[in-house]
C-alpha cells in the first residue's frame, strides 16, 4: 500500500462509519497508542470533509490493561486522553494493525473505565490475521496475510511488511 | 528496577522514568474509576515499625488503584511486642507470598537489611534521618509540574535537617535534576559535616527567600526544644520560620512546599500554608501517582526497566 491506498482507504472507512452510524450523531474516535492516533486524526479529518462535523477524538494507552504485564517490559508510550464521557457514545476504536486482538481486548477493559458506550466498533487499517481472542474488525483497510515473524508498518507514507529483528540470543 | 532503597540508586535517568510515568497515574487517578489491572494478583505489605498516617495510607490507596492486594502490618498490634525480630518478621511476611513490602523504620539502613532477606521487592518508606525516596519523587513532580523543570532553580530547605529524611533525598533528587539547593538552619539543627553534600548553607533566611523558587520547609519536631537543641520553639519561628511578614519577600512564582505533618505557627505561618503558591495538598495528591508508578515500574513493567 503506498500513500494514495492509504488515504482511499481513509476515505472508504470514513464513509463506512458515516452509513453503518446513520451520519456521525453521537460517533467518537478514539486512538489506540501509538499507530491509531495518527489514524484517529485523519480519519477526523476525512469525516469533517464529507460531513461538516467535527467529531471527538481521544487517545487510549492500554498498557496497564494488557494481560502479558509482568511477562515482557511494558510501559505506557503516552498518557490517555479522552476529554469526553463515553457514555452512551458510538465507539470507534482506531488501531493501525490488528494482530492478535490483545491490545484491543486490553482496549475495551480501558474504555470501560470511561464510561458505557452504546456501542463499540473497531476500524483497523491492516488485518493481519492470527487472531488469539473472538474479536473481529467492523471496518478494515485491508487484508494483509502475513507470517507470525513479520512485521507490518503504517506510516504516512504507506504500508510495508519486513521481517521481525530477532533480538540477540532470543 | 527491583528495590527502591535510596534516591542514589535511581540516578537522573530512573528519576526521570518515574516522573514521566507519573504523568500516566496522575491520569488515572483524575478519573471517575481510578484504577487500572495494572498489578492484579500482586501483593503488596506495608511494614511500619513507625507512626504514619499519610505516607502509609498513600502507599495502600496506590496499591490499591493498580488493582494489587494490600496488607497492613502495624507493629503496636504485632508479634513484634511479643519479641519477635525484625529478621522473623520479615521471614514470616515473606512466607506468606508477597511481591513488595514497603517498609518504614526508626534506623537507617533497616530497608536493606529486608532486602537481602526476602526476594521481594522492597521500598523504603523512611529509615531513620536516612532517606525517604518516594518523599523526594513526588516532591520533584510536584515542582515540575508548576515550573516545568528543576535545571537551574533555587531550592531553600528550611528547618532542622540534620533530623530529617526528607531534606537528605530531596538534596540528593533536587541537586541530580540540576536545581540549586540552599540549606537554611541554625547551626544545631545541621549535621556535623557536609562534605560532600552538593549544598550551599545559610543561616539568614531573610537574605535567602527573595532569591528562592522554591521554599522547602521541614516539620520543627518539638522534642527539639528539650534536647536543647533549641532555645526555644518561638525564637526558632522568629528566626526560621516561614511568618506572613517573610512570605512578603517571595518571589510572584516561589513555590512553598512541606512534607507534612506540619505544626502551623512554627515552622509555616497558618495563613502561609493556605496561599495559592503553597502546594501542599497538591504533594499529597502526587504522592499516590508517584507510588503507584514506583509499584508499577517494580512489579508491573516485567523487565529490567530502571
Amino acid at each position: 500500500m503506498d500513500a494514495g491506498d492509504l488515504r482511499r482507504a481513509i476515505t472508504r472507512i470514513a464513509h463506512e462509519i458515516i452509513e453503518h452510524n446513520q451520519g456521525l450523531d453521537g460517533v467518537v474516535l478514539v486512538g489506540l497508542q501509538t499507530g491509531g492516533v495518527p489514524l484517529a486524526g485523519r480519519l477526523a479529518e476525512t469525516l469533517r470533509e464529507i460531513e461538516a462535523v467535527d467529531v471527538p477524538v481521544g487517545t487510549i494507552d492500554v498498557a496497564f490493561y494488557r494481560d502479558d504485564i509482568g511477562l515482557r517490559p511494558v510501559l505506557p508510550e503516552a498518557v490517555t486522553d479522552i476529554p469526553f464521557d463515553l457514555t452512551g457514545r458510538a465507539v470507534i476504536l482506531v488501531d493501525d494493525v490488528l494482530f492478535t486482538g490483545r491490545t484491543v481486548r486490553a482496549a475495551l477493559d480501558a474504555l470501560n473505565d470511561y464510561g458505557r458506550p452504546r456501542a463499540v466498533q473497531l476500524a483497523v487499517m491492516i488485518d493481519r490475521g492470527h487472531r488469539e481472542l473472538p474479536i473481529r474488525p467492523d471496518y478494515i483497510g485491508k487484508n494483509l496475510p502475513t507470517r507470525r515473524d513479520e512485521m507490518v508498518d503504517v506510516t504516512a507514507d504507506g504500508v510495508d511488511v519486513g521481517t521481525m529483528q530477532k533480538k540477540a540470543g532470543a | 528496577m527491583r528495590h527502591l532503597l535510596s534516591i542514589a540508586d535511581l540516578g537522573g535517568d530512573g528519576i526521570e522514568e518515574v516522573l514521566r510515568l507519573t504523568d500516566n497515574f496522575v491520569e488515572v487517578s483524575a478519573r471517575a474509576i481510578p484504577r487500572v489491572p495494572a498489578l492484579r494478583g500482586k501483593t503488596v505489605v506495608s511494614l511500619f515499625y513507625e507512626d504514619s498516617t499519610r505516607t502509609r495510607l498513600s502507599f495502600e490507596t496506590a496499591a490499591k488503584r493498580l488493582t494489587a492486594d494490600t496488607m497492613n502490618f502495624s507493629v503496636s498490634s504485632s508479634s513484634v511486642n511479643k519479641g519477635e525480630s525484625l529478621r522473623d518478621t520479615v521471614t514470616t511476611i515473606a512466607a506468606m507470598g508477597v511481591d513488595a513490602i514497603v517498609v518504614r523504620h526508626s534506623s537507617a539502613g533497616v530497608p536493606w537489611q529486608v532486602a537481602k532477606w526476602t526476594d521481594a521487592s522492597v521500598i523504603n518508606a523512611g529509615d531513620g534521618w536516612h532517606e525517604h525516596p518516594t518523599q523526594a519523587l513526588l516532591d520533584c513532580y510536584t515542582i515540575r509540574e508548576r515550573r516545568g523543570s528543576l535545571a537551574g532553580l533555587r531550592v531553600a530547605i528550611v528547618g532542622d535537617v540534620k533530623h530529617s529524611r526528607v531534606a537528605r533525598s530531596n538534596v540528593l533528587a533536587f541537586s541530580t535534576l540540576g536545581a540549586e539547593v540552599t540549606l537554611v538552619a541554625p547551626p544545631t539543627l545541621l549535621p556535623p559535616s557536609l562534605s560532600g553534600w552538593p549544598v550551599a548553607v545559610s543561616h539568614d533566611l531573610d537574605g535567602v527567600l527573595p532569591k528562592a523558587d522554591v521554599v522547602y520547609l521541614l516539620r520543627m519536631q518539638r522534642e527539639r526544644q528539650t534536647e536543647a537543641l533549641l532555645p526555644s520553639l518561638r525564637e526558632y519561628t522568629a528566626l526560621y520560620g516561614l511568618t506572613r511578614d517573610r512570605a512578603r519577600l517571595l518571589g510572584d512564582d516561589t513555590l512553598v512546599m512541606h512534607p507534612g505533618p506540619m505544626n502551623r505557627g512554627v515552622e509555616i505561618a497558618a495563613e502561609v500554608a493556605d496561599l495559592p503558591r503553597a502546594v501542599i495538598t497538591r504533594q499529597v495528591a502526587n504522592g499516590v501517582a508517584v507510588r503507584m508508578a514506583v509499584l508499577f515500574l517494580m512489579l508491573g513493567s516485567g523487565g529490567d526497566l530502571g
